[in-house]
């Protein structure tokens, strides 16, 4: 019996060799995959304050790898990790996934969160691809293993902004004054900095800021801010929000029978999301959003919305295709460099991702190519108009739903 | 800056400073009677929030109404809270009665996240919207009918209190705990119906708060310390004092907003707390221990 199951010199010998290939071949990446398959960790906020826009980004990472099997012939298996929209438990999680086998990292949503993992993807030389983050820092550090296909935060500013001077331009509105309103975190603070910065710029836009207005996020009642708003008699609101104050704010301004122009969000999130609609029926209509946003015409979108659709029947695609399309797009990313690169091996998927020209793409902006700092250049937003309860892209042009509406239909002139 | 803007902004903070009021006056009748502090109030006051969007969503019930069954329920739950799990703390120390509040507060808070999920909530009522206008000045309907519905409810319980024979007990117990054991008062009774009564009243204040804002179960703690400064600038255990505090409360929020920063409402509150707490401990309206 003992014979029978011990090692005896024939199978050590065996092992030896197997051990000595596998050692080898191990630098190469060919050991690694031998299975055929890329590992994608992916790290989102499913649970704790982040947990809503979490999960929606979980429904890009649960339908990538049938849509891209289907698009490039490459398995894939995700492996998950909660990040609890915690710092911490982001960076302890990515650690776990790398030691987990994961040849790649994807995440995480929150900036935050983003550049502690970006930090352990860096030291344990692990590629990252960032999903949704746009702390500019992330791809400043000079790392190279850490890619971003999503705007900086001056980028979602200069787009969004720029998207209400061609707002303007399609309407033939020419609003003089602007009250600007904000909630006051950190998020919105680096809102009215790129505002700030970037107005003087933007020498199209015909509006001046008559005041401005910070707000407490937590705030369970905006009535004296919208007074204060109202006060100024600006042509329209524009507005730095989340999504709960989006609607006591816009409650607010229906009790206190305000109608400017309209309210024109420059990117942040709030105003497109399905709560917003729910909560505030008809009177969400007409608020303006200018996030990043999915191209609703683009042959990959129809696709990613189908296999959404089989897996989610109940649930509307238009109020996850942003967090959908994002996710969706890095594992793409990392599936598309494994393909090129026919190895897991980290430093060779890292120099494919630097090499990646994807063209179809489900964003809108030009191709997916990293600069040299990591960085996708030229995602572009979307102006987003909620029409019939509905979010609809009204601009750009090419990817257009329906006709921007701007001034509101009850503005009246004062 | 206009007249008219500076009268809005006073209205909205006194019709939302009474509807605080009421929140808060459930908290001072249970610790003025029962010498608790209830760490879970505000995690009570979100039960009932949900409690009437449930109804408003099921009957098409008017938070208004819904008010009255969800308080009678919630006399129950509170009478039972008191009678089975928060008298056998009563003399015990006070940090016990402490971290048995804030377990009963973390359990209901995660209950809630597990029944209802994380998301908002609200109803959506015909009047939620509208207004009154005279001349400049506008009445916010919600408000309004929400700052009658919290007088109507304080006004019923100070003429409980005062006028009724069960009320005048209550008050016994309060002024002398082993006076009203000597006479034969049912003590142990008598205290679960006040924190009977005080969960009622957090439950009108949250059905009616549903008209206001929205609900989701992280709102609780806020409302748990909101009602704290409320009552401690009022006077802990005083009811016109909780009335009292919730005004001042919601006009110096609303005119710190207006005058110097919308962003830092909340730091007059407090600043206002630790006024009140220097020079007159005891609060406004509150009895020198």
């Amino acid at each position: 019996m003992e014979r029978n199951n011990g090692m005896n010199r024939r199978k050590f010998n065996t092992a030896l060799a197997a051990g000595g290939a596998l050692t080898a071949l191990a630098p190469f990446g060919i050991a690694r995959a031998q299975g055929g398959k890329l590992k994608v960790g992916v790290l989102l906020p499913r649970s704790g304050f982040e947990a809503l826009i979490g999960q929606s980004c979980q429904k890009g990472a649960d339908l990538a790898p049938e849509v891209i099997k289907s698009m490039l012939g490459v398995d894939i298996e995700i492996i998950n990790a909660d990040t609890e929209s915690n710092v911490n438990t982001a960076r302890t999680r990515a650690e776990r996934l790398i030691e987990e086998g994961a040849h790649v990292l994807v995440g995480a949503f929150d900036s935050g969160q983003t550049v502690a993992i970006a930090q352990v993807a860096e030291q344990r030389g692990v590629p990252l691809v960032v999903n949704i983050a746009a702390a500019p820092q992330i791809t400043e550090q000079g790392y190279k293993y850490v890619f971003r296909n999503f705007p900086t935060a001056r980028d979602l500013v200069t787009n969004g902004l720029s998207l209400i001077g061609e707002l303007f331009q399609a309407t033939n509105i020419v609003p003089r004054t602007a009250v600007y309103m904000h909630v006051n975190d950190t998020f919105g603070q680096a809102m009215t900095g790129g505002i700030k910065a970037a107005l003087p710029h933007l020498t199209q836009l015909p509006f001046k800021i008559v005041d401005t207005i910070p707000y407490d996020p937590a705030a369970r009642d905006l009535s004296v801010e919208v007074s204060k708003a109202k006060a100024t008699n600006a042509d329209f609101l524009l507005l730095v929000c989340r999504l709960n104050d989006a609607i006591v704010l816009r409650r607010e301004m229906v009790k206190q029978r305000w109608s400017p122009m309209g309210v024109i969000d420059p990117g942040s999130p709030g105003i497109y999301e399905e709560q917003f609609a729910k909560s505030l029926g008809k009177y969400a209509d007409y608020c303006i959003d200018n996030p990043p946003w999915y191209n609703p015409k683009a042959e990959l979108t129809h696709v990613v919305e189908a296999a959404f659709k089989k897996r989610n029947p109940k649930e509307h695609f238009v109020y996850h295709g942003l967090n959908i399309g994002y996710t969706f797009e890095a594992i793409l990313i990392a599936a598309d460099a494994f393909k090129r690169a026919g190895s897991t091996n980290p430093k060779a998927l890292a120099d494919a991702i630097r090499a990646t020209n994807i063209t179809q793409r489900m964003c809108l902006g030009g191709p997916i190519k990293f600069n040299a700092k990591g960085q996708v250049e030229g995602n572009q937003s979307a102006c987003v108009q909620i029409l019939n309860g509905t979010p609809k892209v009204v601009l750009p042009s090419y990817a257009a739903e329906a006709k921007p509406v701007f001034p509101w239909p009850e503005y009246k002139s004062a | 800056m206009s007249a008219s803007l500076i009268a809005n902004v006073v209205i909205a903070g006194v019709l939302t400073g009474l509807v605080y009021g009421l929140m808060a006056l459930g908290l001072s009748v249970i610790f003025g009677v029962v010498r608790v502090v209830n760490f879970a109030h505000g995690e009570m006051m979100t039960i009932a929030m949900y409690a009437a969007v449930l109804l408003f969503g099921a009957f098409k019930l008017d938070p208004l109404l819904a008010a009255l069954p969800v308080a009678a329920l919630f006399f129950g739950l509170g009478y039972a809270l008191q009678a089975g799990l928060i008298n056998p703390f009563i003399t015990r120390p006070e940090h016990s009665q402490f971290i048995l509040l804030v377990a009963v507060a973390t359990i209901l808070t995660n209950v809630l996240l597990m029944v209802f999920g994380p998301d908002a909530r609200n109803v959506q009522t015909d009047y939620m919207l509208d207004s009154w206008a005279i001349g400049q000045v506008l009445f916010d309907k919600a408000r309004v009918f929400a700052a009658l519905a919290a007088l109507a409810t304080a006004a019923g319980l100070f003429t409980f209190f005062r006028y009724s024979r069960t009320g005048t007990a209550i008050r016994a117990c309060a002024d002398n705990h082993l006076g009203a054991l000597i006479v034969g008062l049912n003590v142990k009774h008598l205290y679960a119906l006040t924190f009977g009564l005080g969960a009622a009243c957090v439950a009108v204040a949250g059905c009616i708060m549903t008209l206001l804002v929205e609900v989701a179960p992280s709102v609780g703690p806020g409302y748990t310390l909101l009602g704290f400064v409320i009552v401690i600038v009022g006077g802990l255990g005083s009811m016109l004092g909780a009335l009292l505090g919730g005004v001042l409360i919601g006009v110096s929020e609303a005119l710190a907003g207006l005058f110097i920063d919308p962003s830092a409402k909340s730091m007059f509150s407090f600043g206002l707390l630790i006024l009140v707490l220097l020079l007159r401990p005891q609060g406004l309206l509150g009895r020198k221990p």
